[in-house]
Formats: structure tokens, C-alpha cells, sequence
């Protein structure tokens, strides 16, 4: 039998019904796996190993009493910037590092409510603002597959966690592809849901219309029981749709002949990395040997996506980060002359440089005069976009696309050169600006035996159809069982 | 378009952001790239769209005006770097 840490949820989960094991067995596991590698892969900037144990404990007192859920008892790692009440949540930044929420964040409450249990909080970029997990101020996670290499962000410790068995499986945030990338770097599965599909009270704001939690794990199954926990309306985000959702393990095992997938030309045209594209091209087979079939398209506005984001998250930012002045909570300067004084004493020793460029850039765009030019001209370029992927599904059940240019680069490759950095998301960003559900899933690995993703991106609420077309091409391939030696 | 180390002073003050003079020269170089970027984007026409916030269909949720539990001041104050405990500590504006 393999260890209990480099299972899946849904395995767990049946051992845990049928009482081969106990949730504290598990735990136990993963928390060992933790202490073997995490100081060679820096996932996490806290780990609680009495609270899990504890967790663990009462699951399986729930277990017992036949009271278990469907995830009761499985070990979650949570970004740090969801709201953990009573526990440091510092969004990877220097200004939080003392921060702990006198409140959960709802999805938090969810997953304790599960009975699932809470391994620590996953390192990030600062504010969730990166692809590389470099800039936190914790310092960088590893890719568990090359630690020479990056693992993709922002939320590079959910995903190298789940990679490496030191979560079962964890939640990550995705603003501009911050839950796809780092899944494709790692080898993991990872969905960002529609826009509004979950609650994002009590997640750290960075872009509010662009923000949206999601899950990590290593396979699709896991992904389809998480989206049933966390799917769910909630009226204290004002943004959360009030709709019913379908049990999304329901679609595992449909079959997907007579499916159509949109090839958008605009994300094949670009001179790609060959590794990349043979994986998408073997991809494309097993779904063609499935019976589906592929339109070609166009969606002239999607060559406009990077531009227009890296106005709007940023103008974004730029407001939502006002509320860092030193007063409520967080950091602040010791020595200041006024007021206004300590705001920006207190802002310029908090936030790190990649921080200060996106508010620079914001606030830039925001201000008197260049507001019609930038931020204005952005949000029309975002219509443009939607309307694009809206005559598109006219087309096709979904898009069929790359997640990311290349396969991981190298730490410290791109940290002095933001534009190179922010061109990294150039096949996420798109289904931000439109809030669509997104899904990225291994579908092959490079020369030199890194991880590639490929990328599913739906209609509004087609969780559903990824999960269906994810799970048939994981019944026909063996990429996503693949670990790093580590 | 060339950002000046004026327009930096300025944005900075306005996002109250306290800079170094290498950190000003810095952003200042990266901004203007960026923004030359950015200056792709007036190439679409788009004089009859309209401009998009955010991807749901916003509506105001109404609920019913009733009195709930909230946070005790104590926990409110818990992270606060400065309080006399009942309120927020902030230096003194009014002379």
C-alpha cells in the first residue's frame, strides 16, 4: 500500500468509511511528509500540527457516530489569505505578518463545518500579486519538481502542498490565473469557478471583480467534491449568486462523445514553446479519440487581455490596499511626524516591490486625466472580451487552450522584469475579465521532465462540463499520477 | 508618452506611498514601460462600447433590517497597533 500522504481524497475517503484507517493516521502522515520536505519546498508559512491532530481527532469521533461527510477527516492546507480566526493570516506580507482574523472566512467555515481537517495556511505572493510565489515576504516556495524552477502563482504553496503529499488537498484564490498556473507548473488539477460561484468573504481583496477561490487537487474526482462544499451562495458576499448547484461528482463519470471544443486561434498563433504545444497536440488526440470534436475560432479581443488587466487589477488594488494606513490593523511605522506621515511610512515599510508598482500603476491609471485613457478604455476592453467568448459558446461546449506559454522557469528569472513576468498569464487572464470557470489539468511533461497544464475554460456556471471533460481525459491518460521525487 | 519623477512624486503622495529616490527612479522607468504596453489597447475601437465593472449582473440583495450579534469591541481592537481600549489610537490631526 502507498502512504496515506500521497493519496487522494476521494481513496481517503473510502478508507476512511470503511475504517481501514482513521483520520488521525492520515494527518499524521501528511504532517510527517511536511517535516521530511517542507524545508526543502517551502509551501507553508504556518503550520498547525496540534490544531490538525485535534481536527483529526474529532473527525473521527464524527466518523464513528456515523456523522462523517464526504470529506470529513481529509487534510486541507488554505492560502494565506483566507481568513483562519485566531491564526495568523498575513496575505504573504510583511504589513499582516502580525494579523490574526477575529473571524473565519466562509469558506474556512465550511470546511470545518465538513469536518475537514486544517493543516496551515499556504504560502503566496504578497497580496496574491505575482505568477512565481516569489514575492512573498516569507520568501519563495520551490517547485517540488525542480526546486531550481518556480512553482507558479499566486498560490504556489496550495499547489506545490498537493504536488509533493503535503496537503491532500488544498484552496487557492485565482485572480488573473493564480490557481491555474501554479497547478499546471506543479502537475496538480485546479479549477477556478465562475465569478460569484464562491463566497469571497473573508478573502484577503486584491481585485474584487476578478477574485475568486477555488480548489487544488490531484485529481479530478477530488476537484468535483470540493466544488460541492464550496459552491454554495452566501449573503454576506453581496457578489455570491443565490443559485442552486448540481452534485458535481455526478459528472465524473459521463461520457463526452458528440462534445465540441473551441480552439481560439489568437492562444495557437504566438511562437510557442515546443513542449508546449506537443502536449496540447497529444491532448487534442485522446479527446478526438473520444469522440470530440474541435471548431477553430477567433476572439480578436483576447490579444488585448494582458493590457487591459494590468489596468484594471491594479486600479483595483490600488483602492482595495487603501485600507493598510496602520490604524485598524497591520503594521505600523514606528516613527512618523503626522497623520498622512504615518500612512506612508507605514505603507512603504509593509508592502514589498511588486505591491508598490501595482499600486503606483493603479493609482496612476485612477487619477485625474488619464482615467478615460486607461481604466475607462480597460473596462470597454473588457466587454469586448466577454461578447468574444459569449459567441464563441455559440460554437462549441468549451475552449480548449494552453495555461501557460513555457513549463516553470527559474527562480529569479523574471523578478526584474514585470512585463516578462505579467505576459506569463496571457492564456489565464482572458477568463478573469469574463469571470468564466477555468480549469487546468496536467496533460504532459517537458524534456527536461516539468509538468504542463492544459486549460478548459466553460461557459458561466459549466463547472459541470469541465469536471466531465477532465475526468474522461484523466480515465485515458496518467499525467496527473505522476509525483515528483522528492 | 514619457512619466516624469514629478508624476511619480505625485502618484506616490496620492497612493501614499513613502518612496526612496531609487525606488521613484526605479518605477519610473518600469511604469513607462508598462504603460507603452498599455498604450496597445488605444488601438481598438470602442466608441460604442459600453464599459464592463465586474461579470455578474449586479443588483442590490435586500434582507430584512434586523439587530444580530456582532463582533465584541475587545476582538474588534485585537489587532489594532494602538487603543485605549474602546477605541483606535491615531496621532493628533487637529492642532
Amino acid at each position: 500500500m502507498s502512504n496515506l500522504y500521497e493519496k487522494t481524497a476521494t481513496e481517503l475517503a473510502g478508507l476512511l468509511s470503511s475504517k481501514k484507517t482513521s483520520s488521525v493516521e492520515i494527518t499524521r502522515s501528511v504532517l510527517d511528509r511536511i517535516d521530511a520536505v517542507e524545508p526543502k519546498i517551502h509551501s507553508y508559512v504556518s503550520v498547525y500540527p496540534d490544531l490538525a491532530l485535534a481536527m483529526a481527532e474529532e473527525a473521527d469521533r464524527r466518523i464513528k457516530a456515523g456523522r462523517g461527510n464526504s470529506l470529513t477527516g481529509i487534510p486541507i492546507a488554505i492560502k494565506d489569505n483566507m481568513c483562519l480566526q485566531d491564526k495568523k493570516t498575513t496575505c504573504g506580507s510583511r504589513i499582516l505578518s502580525n494579523f490574526s482574523p477575529p473571524y473565519d472566512a466562509t469558506v474556512v467555515r465550511f470546511i470545518k463545518d465538513e469536518g475537514m481537517v486544517i493543516l496551515g495556511s499556504a504560502n503566496m505572493d504578497e497580496f496574491a500579486m505575482g505568477s512565481s510565489t516569489e514575492t512573498s515576504c516569507w520568501g519563495p516556495t520551490k517547485n517540488p519538481w525542480d526546486t531550481d524552477k518556480i512553482p507558479g502563482g499566486s498560490s504556489g504553496g496550495s499547489a506545490a502542498a498537493v504536488a509533493c503529499g503535503q496537503a491532500t488537498v488544498a484552496l487557492g484564490s485565482d485572480t488573473g490565473g493564480s490557481i491555474r498556473l501554479p497547478a499546471a507548473f506543479c502537475g496538480v488539477t485546479g479549477i477556478k469557478p465562475t465569478y460569484g460561484a464562491v463566497s469571497r468573504f473573508g478573502l484577503v481583496a486584491y481585485a474584487s471583480s476578478l477574485d475568486q477561490i477555488g480548489p487544488f487537487g490531484r485529481d479530478i474526482s477530488d476537484i468535483a467534491l470540493l466544488l460541492n462544499l464550496l459552491c454554495r451562495h452566501d449573503p454576506m458576499d453581496s457578489t455570491s449568486v443565490p443559485m442552486s448547484h448540481p452534485d458535481f461528482t455526478s459528472f465524473l463519470n459521463k461520457d463526452v462523445a458528440g462534445l465540441t471544443l473551441g480552439v481560439p486561434v489568437e492562444f495557437f498563433d504566438k511562437p510557442g514553446n515546443r513542449d508546449v504545444e506537443k502536449s496540447l497536440r497529444s491532448a487534442r488526440d485522446v479527446f478526438e479519440k473520444l469522440g470530440v470534436k474541435f471548431v477553430d475560432m477567433s476572439l480578436p479581443s483576447l490579444n488585448y487581455g494582458i493590457a487591459a488587466y494590468y489596468v484594471i487589477a491594479p486600479s483595483e488594488a490600488s483602492s482595495n490596499l487603501a485600507r493598510y494606513d496602520g490604524v485598524k490593523y497591520g503594521h505600523r511605522s514606528k516613527d512618523f511626524e503626522s497623520m498622512i506621515d504615518m500612512y506612508c511610512k507605514t505603507r512603504a515599510e509593509g508592502f514589498g516591490p511588486e505591491v508598490k508598482r501595482r499600486i503606483m500603476l493603479g493609482t496612476y491609471a485612477l487619477s485625474s486625466g488619464y482615467y478615460d485613457a486607461y481604466y475607462l478604455k480597460a473596462a470597454k476592453i473588457r466587454t469586448l472580451i466577454t461578447k468574444d467568448f459569449k459567441r464563441a459558446f455559440e460554437s462549441c461546449d468549451a475552449i480548449f487552450a494552453p495555461v501557460a506559454p513555457a513549463p516553470a522557469f527559474n527562480i529569479g528569472e523574471k523578478m526584474d522584469d514585470p512585463i516578462e513576468m505579467y505576459l506569463t498569464d496571457v492564456f489565464t487572464i482572458p477568463v478573469n475579465m469574463a469571470g468564466l470557470p477555468g480549469i487546468s489539468c496536467p496533460a504532459g511533461f517537458s524534456g527536461t521532465g516539468l509538468p504542463i497544464g492544459m486549460q478548459l475554460i466553460a461557459p458561466h456556471f459549466g463547472e459541470s462540463k469541465l469536471v466531465q471533460l477532465v475526468a474522461a481525459f484523466q480515465r485515458e491518460t496518467d499525467f496527473h499520477l505522476k509525483r515528483p521525487s522528492i | 508618452m514619457k512619466i516624469t519623477i514629478e508624476q511619480v512624486d505625485y502618484v506616490a503622495i496620492l497612493g501614499r506611498l513613502a518612496l526612496s529616490k531609487e525606488e521613484k527612479l526605479k518605477y519610473m522607468g518600469q511604469l513607462d514601460d508598462i504603460l507603452k504596453y498599455m498604450d496597445t489597447l488605444s488601438a481598438v475601437p470602442t466608441d460604442d462600447v459600453e464599459p464592463m465593472a465586474g461579470p455578474v449582473e449586479l443588483f442590490t440583495p435586500l434582507r430584512e433590517d434586523v439587530v444580530k450579534p456582532s463582533l465584541p469591541i475587545e476582538k474588534s481592537l485585537s489587532n489594532a497597533p494602538s487603543t485605549d481600549g474602546s477605541s483606535f489610537l491615531v496621532p493628533k490631526i487637529i492642532e
